[in-house]
């Protein structure tokens, strides 16, 4: 419904942007952030808003500094400038009531290898807060969605891939946060796990949760809801992909992506 | 606290289910108790004496004698030729060389008295030193021999002396085990708690999953607790493992109260945990956290007083232990499993364990950083 909103909105990124903020307050807010390593510019005055609900795509080529605002985002890194909120609260005063309103998921694999898939839920349900009695229900449901009831007590370390993955977003997902950040989540997963991995993220979005993802995979970028592409630090396009796409004059996201990035210095 | 009872789960489910982690916990105290405490001895057994006896009279015999029936002496050699002696002095060979001039019985009859020579290999002093006390024992024993012959005689008048009596308190019999053990179990339980906290939280470092806990609203002050209490636990299993191995083994006497010696053990692995815990904050790998907590505890344990007592060390070293927690630790295990001291003779290094437990700990838990 969000795509076909904007689909009808003029061919113009300000106008899009615009129309939206007009209809509903920013869940991301972001105004001028500056990142600085030393004399290295990560983020060079990045401006966005994300809204409620949107599977906002975070594009660019390795080392555009797509991580390190996503980090930002999180409360994981601090900024060097700029205006930044994250679900209403203000990143630099208020980094441990964001923590409570957001899930994240690393490009690091990060459940417990030596862990049963059991005891990985526990253990995280227990640091948000839940009760044991919300754990098991939700432990039950998650199970049963992603099909993998029968290795409730295998150790993480014996599932493949794609099944780790799946279960690390589920488990992002525990505490119920408002937004979810994922850093690259279907890296090295094969097709149809990945298609399994964005229906996920599809029915996370209509919950009413809001998505924000950096990808390398350009099919994955015509997913989204809106796409941001960074080149070399700063964000050299904003907008949903039908309108990119019109922009640029290219058939797929692969043909957008592919014309801003060959203007790219940095790489890694 | 239920946070940190869910971190607690965690960390006790993967300490168990790590192998290689829990044979350590276990034959650690094993090999440390059952090797290094017979090893790290300085007890004097078996000191190669080369005898250069120019005198060959009776007198001369009853001296060398009397080092035959020690036990702590072993005659390897002799000869008239001090050169031999010498050389094999210096080939260690023999340990030292004992002179018995010439006119040795002649003297001691004629002049009352006579002097010997005694050529010790002093490349360790202490060892030197402790031959000469040895030596010294054996040869006023063979004195008073000759005096008592000499009493038997009409018309002679022993001159007047002092005897002294001594007796040993609190390690009678001088066993240079229940001296050790106590000491080698402080460093014991120093290792494995040093290592496996400071190790523990860099390995999350590594593997990425701090990121996934840094992103939680979870506590600095709760995530430190959760990281310290399971190593403090492990440890304190471990030094009462290497408690009944000593008690079992060694005899060692436990005068003092349990429950004062794993209270003091508690509060001391606060400080050595926190150090730990602290070193892994500011390392980015397990290699690292190994090279920067190997430093400090060869520091600790060689200044601690294990193996040279505090006390003849210099001023400025006796200062610097002040702020070394194991330096506390040995000095309670001994004064209460040996001596059986209570609190109120360790208050002094209840005080200061106390101020170096929460500074170390303060120090960890200020210098962890959930947003870099």
């Amino acid at each position: 419904m969000k795509q076909g909103k904007i689909e009808n909105s003029e061919p113009d990124t300000m106008t899009a942007t615009e129309n939206l903020s007009a209809e509903r307050t920013p869940v991301i807010s972001v105004k001028n952030l500056v990142k600085k390593f030393g004399n290295f510019v990560a983020n060079d005055h990045l401006t966005f808003d994300v809204f409620k609900g949107e599977i906002f795509g975070f594009l660019g080529a390795n080392g555009a500094g797509k991580t390190t605002a996503m980090r930002i985002l999180c409360g994981l890194s601090s900024p060097t400038s700029g205006e930044l909120m994250v679900s209403g609260y203000d990143v630099y005063k208020q980094a441990e009531l964001i923590k409570r309103n957001i899930g994240y998921m690393s490009q690091k694999f990060s459940l417990y290898e030596d862990m049963t898939v059991a005891e990985n839920i526990r253990f995280y349900a227990g640091i948000y807060g839940l009760s044991v009695r919300q754990r098991k229900e939700k432990e039950q449901v998650m199970l049963q969605k992603l099909n993998l009831e029968s290795v409730r007590d295998k150790l993480i370390a014996s599932l493949p891939l794609g099944w780790k993955q799946k279960l690390a977003f589920s488990i992002a997902l525990l505490h119920d946060p408002k937004i979810i950040f994922l850093d690259e989540p279907t890296g090295g997963v094969d097709p149809i796990t990945r298609r399994q991995f964005w229906d996920l993220i599809y029915e996370a979005a209509a919950e009413g949760k809001t998505i924000f993802v950096t990808t390398h995979y350009m099919d994955e970028a015509e997913y989204c809801s809106r796409v941001s592409i960074m080149v070399d630090g700063r964000i050299a396009a904003l907008d949903t992909p039908d309108v990119l796409k019109k922009q640029f004059g290219a058939d797929n996201m692969n043909g957008v992506f592919l014309q801003l990035a060959r203007s790219a210095t940095r790489t890694d | 606290m239920r946070t940190i009872k869910y971190i607690l789960q965690k960390e006790f489910i993967q300490v168990l289910r790590n192998k290689t982690m829990l044979r350590m916990i276990i034959m650690l105290p094993l090999m440390q108790m059952l090797v290094l405490v017979f090893a790290a001895t300085y007890d004097l057994k078996n000191v190669d004496v080369y005898v250069v006896d120019q005198d060959l009279s009776d007198a001369s015999r009853g001296l060398v004698n009397h080092f035959e029936a020690s036990p702590f002496f072993n005659i390897h050699d002799a000869s008239f030729d001090l050169e031999d002696g010498m050389n094999q002095l210096k080939k260690e060979e023999s340990d030292f060389i004992l002179v018995i001039p010439p006119d040795f019985e002649r003297s001691l009859v004629r002049d009352d008295k006579v002097g010997v020579q005694l050529l010790i290999n002093a490349i360790d002093g202490n060892k030197a030193s402790l031959i000469y006390q040895y030596t010294r024992s054996i040869i006023s024993g063979y004195n008073k021999e000759v005096i008592m012959k000499w009493k038997s005689l009409p018309e002679f008048n022993p001159p007047m002396r002092v005897e002294f009596s001594d007796s040993y308190w609190f390690n009678p019999e001088l066993d240079y085990k229940w001296y050790m053990a106590p000491g080698i179990l402080s460093i014991l339980v120093t290792i494995i708690g040093m290592f496996l906290s400071g190790m523990n939280l860099v390995r999350e470092k590594e593997m990425g999953t701090i990121e996934q806990l840094n992103v939680t609203p979870i506590k600095k002050w709760q995530f430190m607790v959760g990281k310290l209490l399971p190593f403090l636990v492990i440890a304190l299993l471990d030094l009462a493992f290497g408690l009944v191995i000593a008690r079992v083994v060694f005899n060692l006497p436990i005068e003092g109260s349990l429950v004062l010696l794993f209270g003091f053990g508690a509060l001391y692995l606060v400080g050595v945990l926190g150090l730990g815990l602290f070193i892994s904050t500011v390392t980015e790998t397990q290699q690292q956290v190994m090279f920067i907590t190997f430093f400090f505890m060869m520091v600790f344990i060689l200044m601690g007083g294990v193996f040279t007592p505090v006390e003849s060390m210099p001023h400025w070293a006796q200062q610097l232990n002040r702020i070394n927690p194991i330096y506390y630790f040995i000095r309670i295990m001994r004064m209460v499993s040996l001596k059986g001291s209570g609190f109120g003779d360790l208050i002094q290094e209840f005080f200061s364990l106390t101020v170096i437990g929460i500074s170390f700990l303060s120090l960890a838990i200020w210098r962890y950083r959930k947003t870099s």
